[in-house]
């Protein structure tokens, strides 16, 4: 039991460190490795409460995807010249409200939570579906999501699915001149409209690519 | 006392499966260049030690007494932290794999999403080196790579979908025990060859190794790496390499169980089948390495997004079709 509380502090101060290190550091790149850390050390924490599902879904999805693709965009920002802007330009005074007013928003959801941990035996007994501790926690989460909440799961999926959508469609580019491979065209040249045989007179020369 | 002797048993039990496989990865290396040599009628390395074998150490050893080399304008910590997080990615995989009934280190419930998290992260090493070499080449190598990994890991989930659908659980050891009777091989070969093939992409083997590839970017992302660190990277790469066709053939191939059940078969014991089940995965993914060119970039995305992940998905419909009609779903 010692073991295990000391393995859950180690985990909990590593979370907390490195979640503060994110916002601290003043590389950008630095702060999403810290970040990543930060991702590790919940997952850990899940593992170590038993929900081995979810700690492992959070490194595949948030370490193995999401942070790629943050660092992804990180790295290529030009690091050095943004963070002279960022510093040192008069305009900075202008987000100091917007963040203010998500960070007062994000403290008192907080409090609103961790006072609520005090009726947590209370809020046990208004959930809906019964928890069944005989199965594996990956059973039961796809029993639940699959059969009793199978259309709030449809319903988000489409919501994802309408923001992927929206997200290539804000995004594309029809660019001009772009050459492309087309595989089936290129199988079916033959030798026919691949080659011409020109007879070339003597000082004419041929006009080529027509 | 006893948690002392508990701990020291875990140690001796994790020196016994990692000494090995660092063994294996060594003498794979040298399996790699001779099937390679082989293929274009060379003799590959043959000097040092019979037929060769002692080529891989005494590489090693060179690295180790070379100088190591750290860039001046690179950033320092995530410079010598990259090939550390390569090499301990690809060692820590090792802990769930199953080489019979009895010995696996990890029976966990979830071991094949521990496999596919472990070979999700692999992707740090790789974009931390190639950025904090801060050289164009490395950086252009990295970022090829993130790309090309995120993009056929997405191809290999689908596939463990497909598998996981016909076993009905996540561990390891139930996955090998579910093909007792047919090897997953036979009902779904087509996702066996999107997994080999997206397997070779997720490892950066030829002909998906535009990360490294020698002609356009020097090294990628380990151009400015030296000595022992650039050793730890190559050999991290192959441990990478060997588990995916350990993955390969407990997905597919049905791990240590034997081909047969009669009596010169099951005589023979159960990690030998598996060993010999990832030797010839390898053996493939080298013949491939010697006889298909690189592919381009665009060809590469094409085919991880726009033909593999299609096909993969329409595969999942059928075989949760397929199981549904006949009622073979397990857990029933």
């Amino acid at each position: 039991m010692i073991a295990h509380a000391i393995v859950f502090y180690i985990f909990s101060l590593i979370a907390i460190v490195s979640a503060i290190m994110v916002t601290v550091s003043k590389n950008t790149v630095n702060s999403v490795f810290f970040l990543i850390l930060d991702f590790i050390s919940i997952s850990c924490l899940f593992i170590m409460i038993g929900a081995e599902f979810l700690g492992m879904i959070m490194l595949i999805v948030y370490v193995g995807a999401v942070a790629v693709l943050f660092l992804f965009v990180v790295m290529m920002l030009n690091v050095a010249q943004q963070k002279n802007e960022w510093f040192n330009s008069s305009g900075r005074s202008s987000h100091i409200p917007v963040g203010l007013l998500v960070s007062i928003i994000i403290f008192f959801e907080l409090i609103i939570v961790i006072g609520g941990w005090k009726y947590k035996p209370d809020l046990l007994d208004s959930i809906a579906i019964e928890i069944n501790t005989d199965l594996t926690n990956t059973q039961s989460l796809g029993s639940v999501i699959y059969t009793d909440y199978i259309h709030l799961f449809q319903l988000s999926g489409m919501v994802l699915l309408v923001a992927m959508i929206g997200a290539i469609v804000l995004t594309f580019r029809q660019r001009s001149g772009v050459k492309r491979q087309s595989y089936f065209k290129q199988i079916s040249r033959d030798r026919k409209d691949g080659i011409e045989l020109v007879d070339v007179e003597n000082n004419k020369g041929v006009k080529i690519d027509v | 006392m006893a948690e002392l002797f508990i701990f020291f048993e875990q140690i001796y039990r994790i020196l016994f499966l990692l000494i090995p496989v660092l063994v294996s990865v060594a003498m794979i290396v040298w399996l790699d260049r001779r099937v390679w040599a082989f293929v274009q009628k060379r003799r590959g390395p043959n000097v040092v030690g019979p037929f060769g074998l002692f080529q891989t150490l005494a590489d090693a050893l060179k690295y180790i007494f070379k100088e190591i080399i750290i860039p001046a304008s690179s950033n320092k910590v995530i410079f010598i932290l990259a090939p550390i997080v390569t090499m301990t990615l690809a060692l820590i995989a090792w802990a769930v794999i199953p080489f019979s009934e009895t010995f696996v280190l990890a029976d966990i419930n979830v071991g094949i999403l521990y496999l596919f998290a472990v070979s999700s992260l692999g992707v740090y090493g790789i974009i931390m080196g190639g950025w904090a070499s801060n050289s164009k080449y490395p950086f252009l190598g990295a970022i090829r790579s993130a790309a090309q990994m995120v993009s056929y890991e997405v191809s290999i989930g689908v596939i463990i979908i497909n598998v996981l659908l016909c076993v009905g659980s996540l561990n390891l050891s139930d996955i090998v025990l579910a093909q007792k009777d047919l090897w997953f091989v036979i009902p779904l070969f087509p996702m066996f060859i999107i997994f080999f093939i997206s397997a070779l992409a997720e490892t950066n083997r030829p002909p998906f190794d535009l990360p490294e590839a020698e002609a356009e970017l020097v090294a990628g992302y380990q151009t400015e790496y030296s000595g022992m660190m650039y050793a730890m990277f190559w050999l991290g790469e192959y441990a990478n390499i060997l588990l995916m066709c350990a993955m390969g053939s407990i997905l597919f191939l049905g791990g240590w169980l034997s081909p047969i059940d009669l009596f010169p078969f099951n005589v023979i014991p159960a990690p030998i089948w598996l060993i010999l089940k990832i030797l010839f995965l390898f053996i493939l993914f080298a013949l491939i390495k010697a006889i298909v060119p690189r592919y381009r970039y665009d060809q590469l995305m094409k085919l991880g997004w726009k033909i593999f992940l299609p096909f993969s998905l329409i595969y999942v419909v059928l075989t949760a079709s397929f199981l549904m009609y006949f009622d073979l779903l397990p857990g029933n």
